[in-house]
């Protein structure tokens, strides 16, 4: 017997939930960082479960795309955080205030 | 129980695990470890679901690459403790009603919508035979060469802009 495509979708939610979650409560600006990976991998778990479940590859084609995009930004966003901290000397998020309503 | 079900949960309780223990640490170095954490039993779960190429790109890319420049920075910038503040009006007053918010309606969707009611009939327990390498890669180089081919210039502007920031960050 096979696992049932919803269990994946559940624990796709799950950690989709942990993501925001941590997205929200953490004041570490890398930290903000894993958060969004995390999200970004639920949402590849349930490409891959539809993918499975369908029969269909466009859901890996998908996923291989999200993961080429979160490379990208990883790049970008971790040079953006080293210059924030030297610039602030600080990574918490409260420190960078120039927008903040 | 089979040992398909044994293997899902085992990386499933795994994986969760991850996250919380992602939320919970303090210092960001045991955050970025419990993710990789995570991206490893995501990648067992993958390779579950017939999609090994998948798998193999997830170990790599993500906790290869991905993981090892988080590492790094963390390194680089002597990254400690954070420190804990309390929610801000907003947080608390808008935030949290609206995460609520963000879980009912995912639950919503997955008991009333066209999909769930498909998922629920049990036409989504399909075991389908394993998707080869070989036929994602004609999807791929075929239907989604257009899209492919943006992607490496994703890839160059995000060099150049990494590039640049560091740069002038000097």
């Amino acid at each position: 017997m096979s696992v049932p495509i919803s269990y994946y979708l559940v624990l796709s939610a799950i950690l989709f939930g942990l993501g925001v979650i941590a997205f929200v409560f953490k004041r570490n600006i890398i930290t903000i960082f894993m958060a969004i990976e995390l999200m970004l991998n639920a949402v590849n778990l349930a490409f891959v479960a539809f993918a499975h479940a369908w029969n269909q590859l466009d859901g890996l084609v998908f996923v291989f795309f999200v993961i080429v995009v979160a490379a990208a930004e990883a790049a970008v966003g971790l040079a953006i955080v080293i210059t924030i901290a030297q610039n602030r000397r600080s990574l918490n998020v409260e420190d960078v205030n120039l927008l903040k309503f | 129980m089979s040992l398909p079900l044994i293997v899902f949960f085992a990386c499933g309780v795994t994986a969760v695990l991850g996250a919380v223990l992602l939320i919970v640490a303090r210092e960001p170095i045991h955050s970025a470890l419990s993710l990789i954490l995570v991206m490893v039993s995501l990648a067992v779960l993958y390779l579950l679901l017939g999609a090994e190429f998948i798998a193999a790109v997830q170990i790599i890319v993500y906790a290869g690459a991905i993981m090892v420049l988080f590492v790094f920075v963390i390194m680089l910038l002597n990254a400690g403790v954070e420190e804990r503040t309390n929610l801000s009006k907003m947080a608390k007053y808008a935030g949290v009603p609206l995460g609520f918010f963000l879980l009912l309606e995912i639950a919503h969707w997955f008991w009333r919508s066209a999909v769930g009611a498909r998922i629920a009939n049990g036409s989504g327990t399909v075991n389908a035979s394993a998707v080869s390498t070989r036929d994602l890669s004609m999807q791929l180089f075929q239907q989604y060469l257009f899209p492919f081919e943006a992607t490496s210039i994703l890839i160059l502007i995000a060099i150049l802009g990494a590039v640049v920031l560091a740069k002038r960050g000097e």
